[in-house]
């Protein structure tokens, strides 16, 4: 091993210049990723009058009287939280299990229709669900289902990336020869698949149960065409509601308050899981 | 198929049925929600289908002046200018950084330290709710906000600078945000693409006294080529999809004068005044685009996964 050796040949950047300048670019890039939040932290612990008075860069004292007003506040910032906590929970979890299954139904089985369904799934695993949305909102209405959470949890069951993924991880993880064992032993086919193969596929499904929960969470787009009803509003709708009414009249404070509170909760979560989720992000995509 | 029982076909067959029932719940769902909605969403379009006032016009069957209209009137090609500015002013820094960082974190000479950390805080952004992310930067960016106020204090300019006043300056911003949310996921993925790439080239290189540029240049971005594809189409497709930020940023007016208003804001206007119709020809456009770009990715990507799943092999993959 001559790695130690650092030499700079003729016309090429000697290693220390090139190890300075990833540095120093690494930590500009840091500082342009974590500066916004910084402010954002900053700003939700002032008060308005504060904030009108000017930008400072030391935090306020004002974050606990500011988190009370918004939950006390004209806009139900809390009962949106709760609204996007069960659309999250329910679409991750039954979005998970489901792909799971999906997946485990190509990985385990022979059948004829195999390879046509799973380059179906492959193929339309890009096309937007923007495309279809004129349809969805129109089914939804059909069946009497605006203001309700349903047409944004069941749709989750079928979320071919989720199932692209877990297919991808159960080529590496778990070979035909367990679920041959079980079979042996005398498990029917949808107990193997419960209690042998779900626990197997426990970090992958760790992975994807945090994405689909961050998708959801920030999802806007749909939840916006489908709840009408302010009480069953999601956090997105009523953080754009804040920006088309006439913001100026609000209490700036509270305003930070919401925004912190819809962002900060992921980054927590992320910070404790981040090196499962910056792991599981390559595994999914693309094949080197 | 060696690893089958050996024990006769039937019980082997009696099994595989059950590969359809595990499928039922994903094609039922898939049917329902996503089939359905395109069937009927491509006979919206060819239906006369809105509100003039309070007063419901048709569904009246006009064939494909939909289509004709939507052309004509100039609104679809301005919008997909405006996409597509918006997408390139982003991904172009994107796809720089991204490159260089991968390489970066991917050289063993190099050695980052707490390459863990930085890849942590890059990938952060992608995980923030666009619409609050977006909300946060309407309030910094915003006449009175702090960006203008720090500097005014620097004394680089005097008077605060309208970002939403200019369509320079709310396209910039929108392009600053789709950079900032997605450079940690490129890099992450292109530096994947790059631990990939056989070693054995790295050191013959090396051996031939090739500098770190010229290794760059002839041997890492060539072998990276499916994955800078893959990388560009799927961001591409992504960049039309582009929604959340630019709606919260500008009200959902596009503003100044409609210069950033996308594809898909133009679609949720239509839905939300209930113009069936010509939400019904915008979205089978955007079906066609999409659908092809996706067609792109499917067949350089993902389709030799297709190809291997006959042969069941016992593989120990890498």
């Amino acid at each position: 091993m001559r790695q130690d050796k650092e030499y700079s040949v003729e016309g090429g950047l000697g290693l220390t210049v090139r190890r300075v300048i990833a540095y120093v670019v690494l930590i500009l890039l840091t500082f342009l990723c974590l500066f916004w939040f910084y402010i954002l932290f900053i700003n939700a612990s002032r008060t308005h009058q504060q904030l009108s008075a000017g930008f400072t860069m030391i935090p306020g004292s004002a974050l606990i009287t500011n988190f009370n007003n918004v939950m006390h506040g004209t806009q139900p910032i809390a009962k949106g939280m709760l609204n996007s906590f069960i659309v999250a929970a329910c679409a991750s979890v039954l979005s998970v299990y489901f792909s799971t299954m999906t997946a485990y139904a190509i990985h385990v089985y022979d059948f004829k229709a195999k390879k046509a369904i799973f380059t179906f799934i492959l193929a339309v695993m890009m096309i937007p669900t923007q495309v279809t949305a004129l349809g969805f909102v129109k089914l939804v209405q059909g069946i009497k289902l605006e203001d309700s959470f349903i047409p944004l949890i069941v749709p989750a069951i079928a979320a071919p990336a989720t199932f692209y993924y877990m297919k991808q991880y159960m080529e590496s993880a778990l070979p035909h020869a367990i679920v041959e064992a079980a079979r042996i032993d005398g498990a029917n086919e949808f107990r193997t698949f419960n209690t042998i193969s779900v626990p197997m596929m426990k970090p992958a499904i760790a992975v994807q149960m945090i994405f689909t929960f961050v998708f959801n969470w920030n999802n806007y787009f749909t939840p916006a065409l489908i709840l009408h009803d302010d009480k069953k509003k999601t956090l997105p709708i009523l953080i754009a509601a804040l920006r088309n009414a006439d913001w100026l009249k609000f209490d700036m404070g509270q305003v930070y308050v919401t925004i912190a509170f819809s962002i900060f909760p992921v980054i927590i979560v992320y910070l404790f899981l981040s090196r499962f989720i910056v792991g599981g992000v390559a595994v999914g995509s693309v094949k080197g | 198929m060696a690893n089958e029982p050996k024990k006769g076909k039937s019980r082997v067959v009696r099994y595989n049925k059950w590969g359809y029932i595990f499928l039922i719940p994903f094609i039922a769902v898939y049917l329902i929600f996503q089939m359905i909605p395109l069937i009927t969403t491509i006979y919206n379009s060819f239906f006369e289908n809105y509100l003039s006032g309070i007063k419901q016009i048709g569904p009246n069957w006009i064939g494909l002046n939909n289509y004709i209209e939507i052309i004509n009137n100039g609104d679809l090609i301005m919008y997909a200018k405006n996409t597509l500015i918006m997408w390139i002013l982003g991904f172009v820094p994107q796809i720089f950084f991204s490159l260089l960082l991968g390489a970066w974190f991917a050289d063993t000479r190099l050695r980052i330290r707490a390459a863990g950390f930085f890849k942590t805080v890059i990938y952060l952004p992608n995980l923030i709710m666009a619409a609050a992310f977006s909300m946060l930067f309407f309030t910094l960016f915003a006449d009175t906000g702090p960006v203008n106020a720090i500097l005014q204090n620097l004394g680089w300019i005097s008077e605060p600078y309208q970002f939403l006043s200019h369509a320079g300056g709310s396209r910039g911003l929108v392009a600053f945000m789709n950079f900032l949310m997605w450079f940690g996921n490129t890099t992450i993925l292109l530096m994947a693409g790059m631990m990939g790439i056989d070693n054995s080239l790295f050191e013959a290189a090396q051996v031939d006294g090739a500098t770190s540029t010229q290794v760059f240049f002839r041997i890492t971005l060539p072998m990276l080529r499916p994955i800078l594809l893959f990388v560009m189409i799927t961001s591409l497709i992504g960049g039309l999809q582009m929604f959340d930020v630019p709606q919260v940023l500008t009200a959902g007016d596009g503003t100044p004068a409609r210069q950033s208003m996308t594809l898909i804001m133009y679609l949720n206007k239509h839905l939300y005044s209930k113009n069936y119709g010509m939400a019904g020809a915008l979205s089978v456009f955007l079906f066609i685009i999409t659908g092809i770009l996706s067609l792109i990715v499917f067949k350089f990507s993902v389709q030799d996964n297709v190809d291997e799943v006959k042969p069941r092999r016992n593989r120990n993959k890498g």
